[in-house]
């Protein structure tokens, strides 16, 4: 079967300005496809371009199988929820969701029957004689969904549904749109600079920056093995730790070298065979690094490492300190003895780690 | 301890503040009595006879109310060699302010979706150059009017007039409507565009429903400008087209022997009535309109 959405070599400019560069994806029905980078990266463009509201430069682009390219928007059998939800202030809630089946002629009974199905399913049967004014943002959002829900289209699209949202709201209807996922099993392209969304919701994720596709994976893939500095520094909160130092071949085994500002250099031992040049950047996140006291596997390798701030979370402690000339954050247990100022024996776990070429920024292992 | 009860020095009493209120009040009548001074004349002496003008005062109150002025006025003041009074050309202006401001109003607000939302490829040049428009001053555009009017062979006729006054007021219903629906989120639109609305669908089912306080503006404006014009009026007509302010203007000017004051300032009222009137029914829709920035939904 035919992928349901699939984007091949697209280019976007505007004017001279080149927007979007060589953009490649496909996504297969049932996918979550997020968008994900800071802004101006170009992802709400591509998204704009996927639904044919923004005429694309170069490539083609095929939704369920038929090349779209040229289509107009509502033909392309897709449905969009708007940052801002773009609820038509003069109509009652239900006129939104039925505005579309209005605006294509179908009859009276199945808009009836259809509406009350999507009220029904989202909880906002009391509020469709109401005009969009008078509902709360999270409402909004409701029947904002409910209008591209109504369309039952092979294609969702959404672009940044929640950052209007408080941030409590903003988790609930995460979850909501999770669950609505995989209710519905329907095909999703979303669209946020949030990088917990991204992958909390994503079954696949796009990094995008400066109108490149940094990397696509899943967010496995993406948080466990980065394919470059920007995706490692982007992805995950608190950052991945991005360590300069220099390797030392040792036998069979490189020799990874920390140097630290008025202590001897932490030495860590790589003993998997990989070859790496003199200068790396090394990449650990915040739960590789943890108490010795505490660590979950013999295959640790310890430091005294002297410890700057310390900042507890509730479930976590995290505690920063300087590691190659960087603020490096350790992920500590919540009942950690560490305490700013003082010295800590650190477990550092390499089993996860990436290595990057500093010239480059791209991934070596 | 801290002193929590602090509060500013600056504070009047209560009698102070009440003379205050009372001088601003004088004030604000006497600006209004001023302001009013010559439609009280205009008024007064209309209702007067000509021996009463004559012999009285020009601010007392008539000593005996009579239309007999208005009567002429209406239906059998001179204008010139007709004594028709200023009926007929009243319904002139009518002809032409009503479609006059409708056609403009609707272009305008077409051309205002259009400019503010569909950003085509050198809209800001034409919306530019549409603004220039407004700043043309009229006499430069009389007599390149006058030959259209000519090639057109609608000079001297009501078509030819309202066709002046829509070109005219364009300019600025364009404008008007611009600012409003710029203001409206181009989201809305996509919205709609995905739901399977067209061009003109957006327009009337999102776009128009929105849009009754720069209606009301667009109206008034163009209302107030076509139905005062002289000079296009003057200009562009010929016997029996021609507006009342035209009229106006000949019963005031044309008339031999004694000056009928009376029929005059009654002729006066008339012409000014519905312009009057618009504002009265639709003006406070007017400042808020002017003032509308946001339509959040």
């Amino acid at each position: 079967m035919s992928p349901i959405l699939e984007v091949k070599n697209l280019y976007k400019n505007y004017g001279s300005t080149e927007v979007l560069k060589d953009i490649n994806v496909s996504i297969e029905k049932g996918d979550f496809l997020v968008l994900v980078g800071p802004s101006g990266c170009g992802k709400s463009t591509l998204l704009n371009c996927i639904a044919g509201l923004e005429p694309i430069t170069g490539g083609d682009l095929f939704i369920g199988g038929q090349n779209m390219t040229n289509v107009s928007p509502k033909d392309r059998d897709i449905a969009m929820v708007f940052q801002s939800y773009a609820l038509y202030p003069t109509m009652t809630v239900a006129k939104n969701i039925t505005f579309g089946m209005k605006v294509r002629g179908i009859d009276q009974a199945t808009q009836d029957a259809k509406l009350k199905h999507v009220s029904t399913q989202l909880q906002i049967e009391p509020l469709l004689h109401r005009k969009p004014g008078q509902l709360s943002g999270g409402q909004r959002q409701r029947v904002a969904m409910g209008r591209a829900l109504v369309r039952d289209p092979k294609l969702f699209l959404f672009d940044e549904p929640l950052s209007n949202l408080d941030a409590k709201l903003r988790v609930e209807m995460r979850t909501e749109i999770k669950a609505l996922h995989q209710r519905l099993g329907a095909s999703m392209v979303y669209v946020t600079h949030d990088q917990i969304e991204a992958m909390t919701l994503a079954t696949k994720i796009v990094v995008m920056k400066g109108g490149v596709i940094q990397q696509i994976g899943t967010p496995a893939e993406i948080y466990n093995r980065p394919a470059n500095l920007f995706v490692a520094d982007f992805m995950g909160s608190p950052a991945m730790n991005l360590i300069p130092a220099k390797t030392k071949k040792n036998g069979k085994d490189t020799q990874i070298e920390i140097a630290r500002k008025n202590a001897d250099p932490i030495v860590l031992t790589e003993k998997r065979s990989t070859d790496l040049p003199e200068n790396i950047i090394i990449g650990v996140r915040p739960e590789d690094i943890v108490d010795a006291a505490f660590a979950r596997t013999d295959d640790t390798q310890q430091a005294d490492c002297m410890i700057d701030i310390v900042e507890p979370a509730g479930a976590d402690t995290f505690a920063v300190m300087q590691l190659g000339g960087k603020h490096v954050t350790a992920r500590l247990h919540a009942e950690t003895t560490a305490a700013a100022g003082t010295s800590q024996r650190l477990a550092f776990d390499l089993g996860k780690v990436s290595y990057f070429k500093p010239e480059t920024g791209l991934r070596l292992n | 301890m801290t002193d929590m009860s602090y509060a500013p020095t600056r504070t009047q009493s209560p009698t102070t503040k009440l003379v205050l209120r009372f001088v601003l009040y004088i004030l604000l009548a006497l600006f209004a009595l001023f302001y009013l001074m010559p439609l009280f004349v205009m008024i007064t002496t209309s209702l007067k006879s000509l021996d009463e003008i004559r012999t009285g005062d020009l601010v007392s109150l008539p000593r005996e109310v009579t239309f007999d002025a208005w009567r002429t006025a209406w239906s059998s003041a001179c204008t010139g060699i007709q004594c028709e009074g200023v009926r007929p050309y009243f319904l002139n202006s009518l002809l032409i302010a009503i479609p006059a401001v409708l056609i403009s109003t609707i272009i305008g607000a077409l051309n205002g979706y259009v400019v503010a939302q569909w950003k085509f490829k050198g809209a800001n040049i034409f919306f530019a150059l549409l603004l220039f428009g407004c700043f043309i001053p009229f006499q430069v555009v009389l007599l390149p009017m006058a030959i259209v009017l000519g090639k057109l062979g609608i000079s001297g006729t009501i078509p030819g007039l309202i066709f002046v006054h829509v070109i005219y007021g364009l300019g600025f219903t364009t404008l008007f409507f611009r600012n409003y629906y710029v203001s409206i989120p181009s989201e809305l639109t996509k919205a709609a565009m995905i739901d399977g609305a067209g061009f003109f669908r957006i327009f009337w089912s999102i776009f128009m429903p929105l849009s009754l306080p720069i209606i009301v503006v667009s109206v008034i404006w163009q209302f107030t400008q076509i139905w005062n014009d002289f000079l296009f009026g003057v200009s562009f007509s010929q016997a029996g087209t021609q507006p009342v302010t035209v009229a106006l203007n000949n019963i005031v000017n044309s008339t031999t022997g004694v000056k009928e004051y009376n029929v005059d300032m009654a002729a006066a009222i008339i012409a000014a009535l519905p312009t009057l009137l618009v504002y009265v029914v639709a003006g406070k829709y007017f400042i808020r309109g002017l003032t509308a920035g946001s339509v959040k939904g």
